[in-house]
């Protein structure tokens, strides 16, 4: 994760300027400036996803939510930062919980934003490529895949995420499920993520939670997730 | 044999009785949506795993629990916020309903203000979906203030008083991400005449309105 902390200002405009802009290094390059994580601009207006999300969602979700991750984890770093600085290691210890979630749900919330795409534009659809390649192997299908996201998206207990993942050490995709903000680490890669907390989609569907996990397929940027599959 | 059936209980109050701290539609979705759901997957979870222990079939019945543990919370937690909850006109809603417990409150934590700022505190730092609750201690039978994350509850040992809901469902149609005025507003609509019935009575009793429900 230190490498997100360090993109230096060449590089940024060097990403800035490309047309395809890695994950992760997304997040370095506009979201990470001089240690102090910013709110990155969506590449869609708020409305862009209706009606499947709604432009309400969309607007709270990432100008009021987003934001709160990202100053909770500029807070948390702070106060690590003074606690480690002032020789007091174990109070730097006990603000983990605050930097995961915090920092969590600002790694998520960015990957999220950019594995969706308006159904007009890039969201929807089936990969294609390696990547429907790697989802074929690994699942048997496109449909088994979208099956067994439904299914671990319905078994959240509470608040959480799922996920699509490249295990790099098995070298295969895998679904995963996370509880709150806890980010996809370790040896996993995450390439799509969902979110299933309940200010994603409570506002237009309620207890309904099931009509969003059917309507987010229709605009999830498949072209995000092949390229993220690229670098992983 | 066939194991109990739980049935939603009716809300000792109306809809819109709470507003407006908590608005109708979300006491509507909340009671007749969010709560029917847990003890319709309780039900569920509990005949499969009543089916696999009648047969032998440890390992269906185990892999019930968590379900049971799940869906058995939520059926717990919201027949007893209900319960816990008065519209802010009746005189349960009023702190002086619960001599006993406010005295208590006043010797652990100060005063009720204090009180209230501490569980503010706690149910804003909940990660995720949860619940915050005043307890009394099993053994010294001391208050505190615990939180639980998403339908856990509080079944061993404590005695639950006063719960507040802290899952986006309970607020959100009308509070949106601004939580702690959701925090603020439900001190209008305690139920300290409840409180105080669960603080003195027996621990087993808190929870009749499981059992007055099958």
């Amino acid at each position: 994760m230190a490498t997100l902390f360090r993109a230096a200002p060449s590089a940024r405009a060097a990403l800035r300027a490309s047309s395809v802009k890695p994950a992760i290094a997304a997040l370095a390059s506009t979201s990470f400036v001089r240690g102090k994580a910013t709110l990155p601009d969506l590449s869609y207006d708020y409305g862009a996803l209706e009606p499947y999300i709604s432009a309400k969602i969309m607007e709270l979700h990432h100008k009021n939510h987003h934001q709160t991750y990202v100053n909770g984890l500029n807070s948390a770093l702070e106060q690590i930062g003074e606690a480690n600085e002032s020789g007091n290691q174990s109070k730097a210890a006990t603000l983990a919980p605050l930097l995961n979630f915090h920092g969590g749900g600002h790694i998520n919330h960015t990957l999220f934003w950019e594995n969706l795409a308006p159904a007009s534009k890039d969201g929807g659809g089936e990969p294609s490529g390696a990547l429907k390649s790697a989802i074929d192997r690994d699942f048997g299908s496109f449909k088994t895949l979208q099956s067994q996201i439904n299914t671990a998206l319905a078994g959240i207990q509470g608040s959480g995420w799922a996920w699509l993942i490249k295990d790099k050490a098995a070298g295969t995709l895998q679904v995963v499920t996370r509880a709150n903000q806890d980010p996809i680490a370790g040896n996993y890669v995450p390439l799509m993520g969902i979110d299933a907390w309940e200010h994603a989609y409570y506002l237009q569907y309620q207890n309904r939670k099931a009509e969003y996990f059917s309507a987010i397929w229709n605009v999830i940027n498949w072209k995000t997730v092949a390229s993220r599959l690229e670098k992983a | 044999m066939a194991p109990v059936t739980y049935k939603l209980p009716p809300l000792p109050y109306p809809y819109d009785a709470l507003e407006p701290s908590i608005s109708k539609q979300i006491m509507e979705l909340h009671h007749d949506k969010h709560h029917q759901t847990y003890i319709t997957n309780l039900n569920k979870a509990l005949e499969v795993s009543a089916t696999a222990t009648a047969s032998g079939h440890l390992h269906d019945a185990a892999a019930q629990l968590s379900a049971i543990r799940f869906n058995g919370g939520g059926h717990i937690n919201h027949s007893l916020f209900w319960e816990n909850l008065s519209p802010a006109s009746s005189p349960d809603a009023q702190p002086s309903a619960a001599p006993k417990l406010q005295a208590a409150i006043d010797s652990t934590w100060g005063s009720l203000d204090k009180f209230k700022a501490a569980f503010g505190t706690a149910l804003l730092g909940i990660q995720g979906s949860g619940w915050g609750w005043l307890v009394k201690e099993a053994g010294t039978g001391q208050l505190r203030i615990v939180t639980l994350a998403n339908q856990e509850a509080v079944v061993v040992g404590d005695t639950p008083l006063v719960g507040v809901d802290m899952w986006e469902h309970a607020y959100y149609l009308q509070y949106l991400n601004g939580k702690a005025a959701y925090v603020d507003n439900i001190w209008k609509v305690i139920n300290w005449k409840t409180a105080e019935a669960r603080y003195t009575e027996s621990r087993e009793d808190v929870f009749n309105v499981l059992k007055g429900n099958i």
